[in-house]
């Protein structure tokens, strides 16, 4: 079968084609990338790009190397004892793994949100201000007003500006999501990384977070991993199926979900397994 | 079947409930065993040394050969090698668990460091007194003195305070140093701003414990600085000093007047048991705040 799969699978030079077809400015590329956690092989050989202004849904059933893949963009992943890494992991045509690049200043450039809504046990102010104070911002009023400037971002600034100084724990699943998507853009990133954000929230709440994620494009390069086939069809305009560790198809997300040229893909979406 | 055989025959669920029930007696009578006897301790001490509990026992020296007078001394030389034993093993258990739970790799040494330091928790503490004499009073030359008791002590309690202040270290969710290394904060910056503020109520609970108990303790001291009788309150931390643990030693066992001074000694007793429960009591106080923020919080 892997024989086959090689085959089948999409080639970096069809993806590249794509992206030019499309007048599409990569912003994170990854090239021939390999990651392992000890002699577990979980990511083979990816050739990815994701498009500058653009939200990329990567898919896959459970264990498919998806949430292993996202934490690279941000090097999460180096906080995990004896893994490896081969390849290249390209940011505006910068490997962000090779020696020169800062990781602090890294991830201030490319934020992340959680599977699980994470806020700080402070308060709501103090939880979007924690960015910018650990970033060296000492400006109060500049601070107030990046705070401010976040929230509403995030749409949730008419819900909480009448208690910024509450703590953070005391609102919702879907109002601390919302939170820790403002915590992010405070820090005013270049790319927002979502970690499957929605599967611990409620529907009502999942809708307001998609939205959200749609009109983040304008401004910030979105990736976003889920495991709701729905949501990926609704917020992307590329989607990436991963299967066991491997980049089986690479597509616009209309033609994923309508049209898709990999067996593999529609069995996939039509939840034929994952 | 008449009535009177079904009354007296067990069915297996009413077995089940009788050896449920056996075994939660066994149970209860083995806590209320403990607790009684801890009671009847403490009872004794509070009925025999609360007699000679006055303002002057507390604030006065001992006299005539401490066969009058109070235990201020004591007093003093406890509360000083305490501070000193605080000063030296909080921030060095501290410092030492930070490393070990957020810095050292989960490699074969670091487990060994790990397994060293539980197993020196239960190395006797004649062991440490000895050990006191070598290093400090010899070796760094500090003299039969508070320092070198204080250090003594040090190390008697920094076991107890390096894994305690791990297991709060550990329980602090991961998220919150994930959070914030997401956001751009070094790893120091996140363990300072967003976790050590957590473990801190936890640390220090694990702290006052090991003090009280360093507190209460003789063998350490008796060879690294502890005096049985000193007409003089120590001025120095290069001075020797009377102890309270010590002092009751001297009172029970050592005395030329042993019974003419049971009382004084009863009453030595009681004020280093308060001051243990006291200490006790704070490290209870400081978990149950800890424990109601979490609880309101929910992480």
């Amino acid at each position: 079968m892997d024989g086959n799969l090689r085959d089948i699978k999409i080639s970096s030079e069809q993806i590249k084609g794509l992206m030019r077809k499309k007048f599409e400015i990569p912003k994170i590329e990854t090239k021939n990338l390999n990651f392992y956690y000890g002699r577990n092989h979980v990511l083979k050989n990816i050739n990815l790009i994701c498009p500058a202004n653009k939200v990329t849904a990567i898919i896959g059933p459970s264990g498919c190397g998806k949430s292993t893949f996202i934490r690279l963009l941000n090097r999460m992943n180096d906080l995990i004892p004896a893994t490896r890494l081969e390849g290249q992991v390209m940011i505006d045509g910068e490997d962000i793994y090779s020696r020169e690049i800062d990781v602090v200043d890294l991830r201030r450039r490319v934020g992340m949100v959680f599977q699980k809504p994470n806020p700080f046990p402070k308060s709501i102010f103090d939880n979007v201000a924690y960015g910018l104070r650990i970033n060296g911002h000492k400006n109060k009023a500049e601070i107030a007003e990046r705070v401010e400037k976040s929230l509403k971002e995030a749409a949730l600034w008419d819900e909480v500006k009448d208690r910024l100084k509450d703590n953070a724990l005391s609102l919702s699943g879907g109002q601390q999501q919302r939170l820790c998507i403002a915590r992010a853009l405070a820090v005013e990133p270049e790319i927002i990384l979502f970690d499957e954000p929605c599967s611990a929230i409620d529907p009502i709440a999942t809708a307001k977070i998609e939205e959200l994620i749609v009109r983040l494009k304008e401004n910030y390069t979105v990736v976003i991993v889920t495991h709701n086939m729905q949501q990926a069809a609704r917020v992307s305009d590329y989607t990436a199926f991963l299967w066991l560790g491997q980049l089986i198809e690479f597509d616009r997300t209309e033609k994923i979900f309508t049209n898709p040229a990999n067996k593999l893909t529609e069995d996939y979406i039509t939840g034929r397994f994952g | 079947m008449n009535p009177a055989r079904r009354k007296t025959r067990l069915t297996p669920a009413k077995k089940k409930a009788l050896v449920q029930a056996l075994g939660f007696l066994i149970l209860r009578a083995c806590l209320y065993f403990v607790f009684a006897v801890l009671l009847l301790f403490i009872y004794d001490i509070i009925r025999k040394g609360s007699g000679v509990l006055s303002w002057e026992f507390l604030t006065q020296p001992p006299r005539r050969g401490m066969t009058e007078g109070g235990i201020f001394p004591a007093i003093v030389g406890t509360f000083a090698v305490t501070m000193i034993t605080a000063l030296t093993s909080i921030p060095l258990g501290i410092f030492a668990a930070i490393y070990l739970n957020e810095y050292a790799g989960q490699d074969r040494l670091t487990r060994l460091i790990r397994l060293a330091i539980r197993n020196l928790a239960g190395v006797p503490s004649i062991v440490y007194g000895l050990f006191g004499v070598v290093l400090f009073v010899n070796v760094l030359n500090f003299g039969t003195s508070i320092l070198s008791a204080g250090l003594t002590l040090g190390l008697l309690t920094l076991p107890w305070t390096i894994t305690a202040s791990e297991e709060a270290l550990k329980n602090v969710p991961g998220s919150f140093r994930e959070g914030a290394l997401a956001l751009g904060a070094t790893k120091w910056q996140a363990i300072r701003t967003n976790v050590l503020p957590y473990a801190l109520p936890g640390m220090l609970t694990g702290a006052v414990l090991g003090l009280a108990r360093a507190a209460g303790e003789t063998a350490p001291i008796m060879f690294t600085g502890v005096a049985f009788y000193l007409p003089y309150l120590p001025r120095s931390l290069k001075d020797q000093f009377m102890a309270l643990s010590y002092h009751l030693y001297i009172m029970a066992t050592q005395h030329h007047a042993i019974l003419q001074v049971r009382p004084l000694a009863y009453g030595t007793a009681l004020v280093l048991l308060i001051l243990v429960l006291g200490m006790n009591l704070v490290a209870i106080i400081i978990r149950y705040r800890l424990r109601r923020r979490r609880q309101i919080h929910g992480w």
